[in-house]
C-alpha cells in the first residue's frame, strides 16, 4: 500500500519505522549521541579536574553521598571519581574513535574498490589480492601487530582500526560497482561519451551506497568494540583519554574484590552502544533492500 | 591438485616475506633500533658491543638480510624480562593456547550443532527463539566483557569456580596439558566457555539455518515419504547436507579462535602465547613482540594453506576456478 509519490527517503523511514525494536535502538542510540555530545554538560563532575576529585571518595558504592555532597549514582572509582560522569566522557572518546575511524576506512575502501571495479585488470588484481591477505588474518591481530609496532595513543589506535576494516569496504564496494556497471544507465552514460570522472562520480557511486551504509553502521558497532578490547589489553588509547574500555579495564581488579560497579556499569553502556548500533543497522539493512519492499 | 599446492605454498611464503618486511620497518625504520632490541639497562660498554653486534651501524638492506638470516636460524632475540631465547619462550607457551583453542572448538561443535539443529526445527517455539536470540547477543556482546561477567558471576559470586591461571598440569606426551586432572578442568571451564560463545553463536546460526533451508528440499520430503523416522530423517539427511560449510567455516575460524585467545588469555591470566605477547608489550620487552609477530603470522599462513588444500580436496570447482586463474 505505498503511494507512489513517495519519496525514497521518506519511504525508507517509513520501512526503517516498521520495527518497535529497531526505533527502540534508534531512541536509545539518539540518547547515547546526545549524551556523548553534551556530556560536559550532563556530568555530575568533571573527571579530568583533578581538584574536584577526593581520594576519600574513592570506591563508593552506587548511591553513595561524596564529601562534598555529589551522589554518585553509580559508584566512585579508585581516584574517587564518579562512574558516571567518566561513562559520559568515555563514550566520547569511544564514539569518536568508532566513527572517525569507520569514515576514513569507508573513503579508502570506496576510492580503492571503485578503482579496482572500473580499471579491472592489474590494478584490480593487485588490489583484490592485499584485501585477499588481509581478511585472511582476524581483525584484532591486525590491530595487535599494528599497535605493538606503532604503540599506544588515540590516533594510533584510529589508524589500527582504519587499516583493520579498509578491505571490507573495497571488497563490497568492487562486488557492487562490478555488478552496477553491466547495467544500463551505465551503458547510456558511455554512449553519451560522458567523462569517465563523471561516469564513476556521478552514475556510479551514488548506486553503491546504499550495501555500504549497512556494512559501516555495524562496522562502527564492531569498531567500538574493538577499540575497547583493544583499551582493555592496555594497547589502546592513554590513560589520560578513557575510553569505555579503558574504565573497564581500571575497574578489574577491584572487581575481584567485590567491588563490580567500576567495571560493569562502564561494560553495560558499552554493550548498550554496540546493541543499540547492531539494531539500527539490522533494520537499516533490510529498510534499504528494494526485495524486500511491499 | 600438486600446481595447486604449489602455488599456494609459493603464495604463503611471498606473505610470510612481506609481513618480516613489515616487522622489520616497524622495528628498525620506525622506532630506534637501540631502544628496542637492546635492554634499556644495560651500560654504555654493553650497548656500543651489542650495536656492533646487531650490525646497526650496517646500511638498512644489509641491516634487513642480517636479520632475515638469524630469523631463519631461529636467533629471535633474547627476552629482556626472563632472558632466556624469545622463540623459546613462546614456543612453550603455546600448548596451553592450543589446549585452549581447541578446548573452545570443541564445546562451541558440541552444543553449538544440537542448538542449531533444535532451533531450525522448531523456530517458533519458545525455546528457538530463546537460542536465536542468545546466538545474536553472543555475536553483538563484546567477548571481554562476558568474560568479565563470568568472572564476577561464577568466580567472585558463587565461588564455584577459579578465575586465573591453568591450574596443575599433567604430562601428556612430553607436552603439559590442563584437562587430565579435576582441578586442571575447574581452571579451564570459564576461560574455555568465553573463548568459545562467538563461535558458538555462528555455528548456532549456520546449523540453524542450514536446517531451515533443508527441510524445504526434496530429498527430505522424500525420506519422510518413505516413513523415515524423524531421527532418521534429521540425524542422517539433514545433518549430513549441512555438515560442509559447517566444517569449513570450523576450520577457517580455528585461527581467529588463536587470535581471540589473547583476549580471554589475558582475562584469565591463562599462560599462553597471548598474555605473554600483551604482558610484553605492557614492559616494552620488544624481541619476545617481534618474535611472536613473526610466529603467529606463520602459524596464520599454515592454517590458511592447510584451509586451502583441505577445501580444495572436499570442493573440486574452487581446483579448477584456481588452475584457471
Amino acid at each position: 500500500m505505498m503511494q507512489r509519490e513517495q519519496t525514497p527517503l521518506a519511504r525508507i523511514a517509513s520501512d526503517f519505522g516498521q520495527s518497535k525494536l529497531a526505533l527502540c535502538g534508534l531512541a536509545m542510540l539518539t540518547a547515547i549521541l546526545l549524551i556523548a555530545l553534551f556530556a560536559p554538560l550532563l556530568s555530575p563532575q568533571d573527571p579530568y579536574d583533578l581538584a574536584q576529585l577526593d581520594v576519600q571518595d574513592s570506591r563508593l558504592p552506587p548511591g553513595s553521598k561524596s564529601g562534598s555532597g555529589l551522589t554518585f549514582w553509580l559508584g566512585s572509582d579508585d581516584q574517587g571519581r564518579d562512574i558516571l560522569s567518566g561513562i559520559f566522557y568515555g563514550l566520547r572518546i569511544s564514539l569518536m574513535v568508532g566513527v572517525a575511524s569507520t569514515l576514513a576506512a569507508v573513503i579508502i575502501g570506496l576510492a580503492l574498490g571503485l578503482a579496482a571495479a572500473y580499471f579491472g585488470g592489474r590494478t584490480d588484481g593487485l588490489i583484490m589480492r592485499i584485501v585477499d591477505i588481509q581478511l585472511s588474518f582476524p581483525a584484532i591481530l591486525i590491530a595487535l601487530i599494528l599497535l605493538a609496532l606503532l604503540g599506544q595513543g588515540i590516533g594510533k589506535t584510529i589508524f589500527a582500526l582504519i587499516m583493520v576494516q579498509w578491505a571490507y569496504y573495497a571488497r563490497t564496494v568492487r562486488a557492487t560497482a562490478l555488478i552496477e556497471r553491466r547495467k544500463e544507465y551505465i551503458e547510456a552514460a558511455l554512449c553519451l561519451a560522458l567523462p569517465p570522472a563523471r561516469i564513476v562520480f556521478r552514475h556510479l557511486l551514488p548506486n553503491c551506497l546504499p550495501p555500504l551504509m549497512v556494512i559501516a553502521t555495524v562496522q562502527v558497532a564492531s569498531a567500538i568494540a574493538l577499540e575497547a578490547t583493544l583499551s582493555y589489553l592496555g594497547i589502546g588509547v592513554p590513560i589520560t583519554e578513557p575510553s569505555l574500555g579503558l574504565l573497564i579495564k581500571n575497574g578489574f581488579d577491584y572487581m575481584l574484590s567485590g567491588k563490580y560497579w567500576i567495571s560493569f556499569f562502564p561494560g553495560i553502556a558499552l554493550v548498550l552502544t554496540i546493541v543499540s548500533i547492531n539494531l539500527v543497522a539490522d533494520q537499516l539493512r533490510d529498510a534499504l533492500n528494494p526485495r524486500l519492499q511491499q | 591438485m600438486t600446481a595447486f599446492v604449489i602455488r599456494r605454498l609459493l603464495q604463503s611464503v611471498l606473505v610470510l616475506a612481506l609481513m618480516s618486511l613489515l616487522v622489520f620497518v616497524g622495528v628498525y625504520a620506525i622506532g630506534n633500533p637501540v631502544d628496542i632490541l637492546i635492554n634499556p639497562q644495560a651500560d654504555q660498554a654493553d650497548i656500543a658491543r651489542a650495536i656492533a653486534a646487531l650490525g646497526l651501524d650496517k646500511p638498512l638492506a644489509e641491516q634487513y638480510l642480517i636479520f632475515l638470516r638469524q630469523a631463519l636460524a631461529g636467533d629471535l632475540g633474547k627476552s629482556f624480562t626472563y632472558d632466556v631465547p624469545a622463540l623459546q619462550l613462546i614456543l612453550e607457551r603455546m600448548p596451553a593456547t592450543l589446549e585452549l583453542a581447541l578446548t573452545a572448538t570443541g564445546i562451541a561443535v558440541l552444543l553449538g550443532i544440537p542448538l542449531g539443529l533444535w532451533a531450525g526445527l522448531a523456530p517458533d517455539s519458545w525455546a528457538g527463539k530463546l537460542i536465536t536470540t542468545g546466538s545474536i547477543l553472543g555475536f553483538s556482546l563484546p567477548t571481554f566483557w562476558v568474560g568479565l561477567v563470568l568472572i564476577m558471576v561464577f568466580a567472585v559470586e558463587l565461588g564455584w569456580l577459579p578465575s586465573n591461571g591453568r591450574g596443575p598440569t599433567t604430562e601428556l606426551f612430553g607436552v603439559p596439558v590442563s584437562f587430565l586432572s579435576w582441578e586442571g578442568i575447574r581452571h579451564l571451564i570459564l576461560p574455555a566457555i568465553n573463548l568459545a560463545l562467538f563461535k558458538l553463536s555462528l555455528i548456532i546460526r549456520l546449523t540453524r539455518a542450514g536446517t531451515r533451508e533443508a527441510l524445504l528440499q526434496d530429498y527430505v520430503k522424500f525420506a519422510r515419504a518413505k516413513g523415515l523416522t524423524n531421527l532418521r530423517v534429521v540425524g542422517v539427511h539433514v545433518l549430513k547436507n549441512i555438515m560442509i560449510p559447517i566444517v569449513t567455516v570450523i576450520g577457517l575460524e580455528f585461527g581467529s579462535v588463536i587470535a581471540f585467545a589473547i583476549v580471554t588469555e589475558s582475562i584469565f591470566a591463562w599462560p599462553g602465547m597471548g598474555k605473554l605477547i600483551i604482558d610484553s608489550i605492557n614492559v616494552l620487552d620488544r624481541p619476545v613482540i617481534v618474535a611472536y609477530l613473526l610466529v603467529i603470522v606463520g602459524l596464520f599462513i599454515l592454517i590458511n594453506l592447510a584451509v586451502d588444500i583441505v577445501y580444495s580436496l572436499l570442493d573440486p570447482r574452487v581446483r579448477i576456478s584456481e588452475a584457471k586463474a
